[in-house]
């Protein structure tokens, strides 16, 4: 073995880290805030959903077992707020997806000033949904709001109160969110659209299909699986809507846009603090939310096999 | 290999260090001044406790406040630090203070709903000897004593000196009031005279008088809100004054009484007079969007917290100041009177060592003074205090000010138990419901209440 020190004298050692020690220094800071900010909450909130708890009292947590799942899953009133929440996500996550992948066949086209109108229709997604919900609350007003107006009332104040009538104020906010969101979809889509080989359609033309026929053959299978990433987003985001919809309706009239995250955050905060209570029904709506995106992975990972 | 372990925990452990650092690095204990040597054979001129912290939410009123506690200073050297929170956390941060046992402020300025809370979990200190004791209890209005200071109700047990005296009351156009063709068009129509309502159905016949849609014009603009509490204290207005009450005082039954005749009937107005003249829009309205229907021309009369009526008088922020008047709530048809509580009382918290107690009580001790209850009015505050409130300087003060004094004697508020939010949480679902949703009738709305709260107060050991 070759000595590195013929002269026999001893070099001052210097002070090196090991590849191994650099990549633990890199990832111990990450993972010690994953553990703090992620991971113990997660547990500690899956914990207290199985007390009785409330962060606001001087008492410890109480365990309970399963009596708050029971109890939520026997609650009458909760159980009409997920079927709130189904009706919301069907509606908005439906129109979304029409207008979104509309505007996206529109758009796909370049012509004269395309970019600034993608540009443009991009923006309402850019902002934040509590401002979009104050907004939309003030364009519904019946007195002064211009929503009337656009839809034929002369006098606006004659047409109908969307955030006052129980069969309008979901829709209202089903407007509203398709306002914000197809945007979303469109982006998606239009990438999906543009990354469409066109000797495809040369080909499809060559053997005389229709264009109905190309779209359903070659463009709506291209565009499948963006598509789906784009509803699969939508439909998480809509089980957890909470943001647009408490500025701009409070939950009601009534409990007619009172979605199960707005329920959640009444329980959890609001005067209340059912922390015990509340956390259960978190840990309900995320397994609804793992359970809907599992069977739209699924989906996705069958339409890539094929 | 040993070093560069050791090199990554030392990084860890710092950067966990660093991250669980305080906000603010506390300043050093300032060092004594070096003209004044120190006299340890002399009695110590400061009192022992050298500065008192309250806690209150963040308004006009808790920087009045402010002043009273710089008097407090200037007479005796202790200083007085107001902490506000702004509304939205108010509660959250003090609760979640209380569950720590903090001992963050002395006293805080807290809701009368948060009493229940405040004596059966140990965070207030009782006042009963102190405040009745020293006659303190017998300056300020019975109602406001009652609702700001003592749990349970009708216990004589007292836990808060009312501090800032609120209810519902009423702002009106006077021009329009007082306007001869609209006189002479209302007394032809309902053969008296158009004036400020002395009824409830009054109110009503006067809201519809004035209720021009072709006008941009409205009768009323009226609580709606259904995110916490506002729809329920619009609500109790019409409940009590047409003699209904939550619960039996002595039994807390609450079915027979939550959805007595009384009940019923009290709701059916609310529920009429939103539908003949609310201002068009305001289906989840609180303080500002009433404010604001009067400000904008579009009501004719609107309800409000008192607290919020100095925007009105001030013709800076409401082109109508001049001719906006204020009265208090009209008499139901039973001859019962009464206005839904806002408001606060003042608090010392339990956790705080025994002689910062006896330095808080010596700050309510002053502070309940009449001279400086006037000076608390003179600056803004909404005192509860009688030989203040009966006073023609007072009462001449703002011209909201009659209205709020005849007020605080007939105030009543929701229940103030440690589960009054899931009971609240019911009521204000349920009036949303039949208010604005237009569902169902009055007597079933208040039959689901009843029910539902009796269920609640039952399994909390409230109902024996």
């Amino acid at each position: 073995m070759k000595s590195d020190n013929p002269g026999g004298r001893t070099r001052p050692r210097r002070w090196q880290l090991s590849d191994s020690a650099i990549v633990r220094l890199f990832i111990f800071p990450t993972l010690a805030l994953l553990i703090a900010m992620n991971l113990f909450p997660l547990f500690w909130s899956l914990y207290l959903s199985f007390t009785d708890y409330s962060a606001i009292a001087p008492q410890p947590p109480v365990w309970v077992g399963f009596k708050n799942y029971r109890e939520i899953l026997h609650d009458r009133q909760l159980w009409i707020y997920f079927a709130t929440t189904g009706r919301y996500a069907v509606l908005a996550v439906g129109l979304e997806t029409l207008v979104g992948f509309g505007m996206a066949m529109l758009l796909r086209q370049r012509f004269k000033g395309s970019g600034l109108i993608t540009t443009l229709i991009l923006i309402p997604m850019m902002l934040s949904p509590a401002v979009v919900g104050m907004f939309w609350k003030l364009i519904y007003n019946p007195t002064f709001g211009i929503f009337n107006y656009l839809i034929g009332f002369s006098q606006p104040a004659s047409g109908p109160v969307w955030l006052g009538s129980p069969k309008l104020a979901l829709w209202a906010v089903v407007i509203a969110d398709v306002w914000m969101w197809s945007p979303f979809v469109m982006l998606l889509c239009l990438s999906g659209l543009n990354a469409i080989p066109q000797y495809l359609y040369e080909a499809a033309a060559i053997d005389r299909a229709s264009s109905w026929r190309q779209f359903w053959r070659i463009t709506l299978p291209q565009v499948a699986p963006l598509l789906l990433i784009a509803i699969l987003f939508r439909t998480i985001e809509a089980i957890k809507a909470f943001d647009m919809v408490f500025p701009m309706t409070g939950g009601g009239p009534g409990d007619a846009t009172e979605l199960i995250a707005v329920n959640l955050y009444r329980q959890a905060f609001l005067g209340q603090w059912r922390t015990g209570r509340s956390s259960a029904l978190a840990y309900i709506i995320l397994i609804i939310v793992i359970a809907v995106s599992n069977i739209y992975i699924r989906l996705l990972n069958r339409l890539r096999r094929e | 290999m040993f070093k560069s372990r050791i090199l990554a925990l030392t990084m860890i452990v710092a950067l966990v260090l660093v991250a669980c650092a305080p906000a603010q690095i506390p300043a050093p204990a300032p060092a004594p001044a070096a003209t004044q040597p120190p006299a340890p054979e002399k009695p110590a001129a400061k009192p022992a406790v050298q500065e008192l912290k309250i806690f209150w939410a963040q308004w006009d009123p808790a920087d009045y406040l402010q002043q009273i506690g710089n008097m407090y200073e200037k007479e005796t050297g202790i200083k007085v630090t107001v902490i506000q929170e702004p509304w939205g956390s108010f509660g959250d941060r003090f609760f979640t203070e209380m569950a720590a046992k903090g001992d963050a402020w002395d006293m805080v300025v807290g809701d009368s709903q948060w009493l229940g809370q405040g004596a059966t979990q140990g965070h207030y200190v009782e006042l009963t000897d102190f405040l009745v004791g020293e006659g303190i209890a017998n300056t300020v209005t019975e109602a406001t004593l009652t609702y700001y200071g003592e749990y349970p109700t009708g216990s004589g047990h007292y836990w808060a000196y009312p501090t800032e005296g609120d209810a519902v009351g009423w702002a009106y156009r006077k021009d329009l009031f007082e306007d001869p063709n609209e006189q002479a068009a209302f007394k032809e129509k309902y053969g008296y005279d158009l004036g400020v309502p002395q009824t409830y159905d009054q109110l009503y016949d006067i809201a519809n008088f004035f209720t021009r849609p072709d006008k941009g014009l409205y009768g009323v603009a009226i609580y709606t809100q259904k995110d916490y509490d506002a729809i329920t204290m619009g609500v109790e207005n019409t409940f009590f004054s047409y003699g209904a009450r939550w619960q039996n005082p002595e039994t807390n039954e609450v079915i027979g009484w939550t959805n007595s005749d009384k009940a019923v009937e009290g709701l059916e107005l609310y529920k009429k007079l939103y539908d003949c003249c609310q201002v068009p829009g305001l289906t989840n309205a609180f303080f500002n969007e009433t404010n604001e229907a009067l400000i904008n021309g579009q009501a004719a009369m609107i309800m409000n917290y008192f607290a919020f009526f100095p925007a009105l008088a001030n013709p800076a922020a409401n082109p109508f100041a001049e001719v906006t008047g204020f009265f208090s709530s009209p008499v139901g048809p039973y001859g019962d009177r009464h206005a839904a509580l806002g408001g606060q009382g003042m608090s010392i918290i339990s956790y705080i060592s025994p002689e910062r107690q006896e330095a808080a009580k010596d700050f309510i001790r002053w502070f309940a003074k009449d001279e400086i209850q006037a000076k608390w009015a003179e600056l803004g505050g909404f005192t509860c205090n009688k030989k203040v409130l009966e006073s023609d300087v007072f009462k001449k003060a703002t011209p909201f000010n009659p209205a709020f004094a005849e007020t605080m004697t007939f105030v009543m508020d929701f229940w103030n138990i440690p589960v009054y939010s899931q009971l609240l949480e019911i009521t204000q679902r349920e009036l949303h419901k039949f208010v604005v949703g237009n569902e169902g009738t009055a007597k079933e709305t208040l039959d689901r209440i009843a029910e539902q709260h009796d269920k609640i107060l039952r399994e909390n050991g409230f109902i024996k």
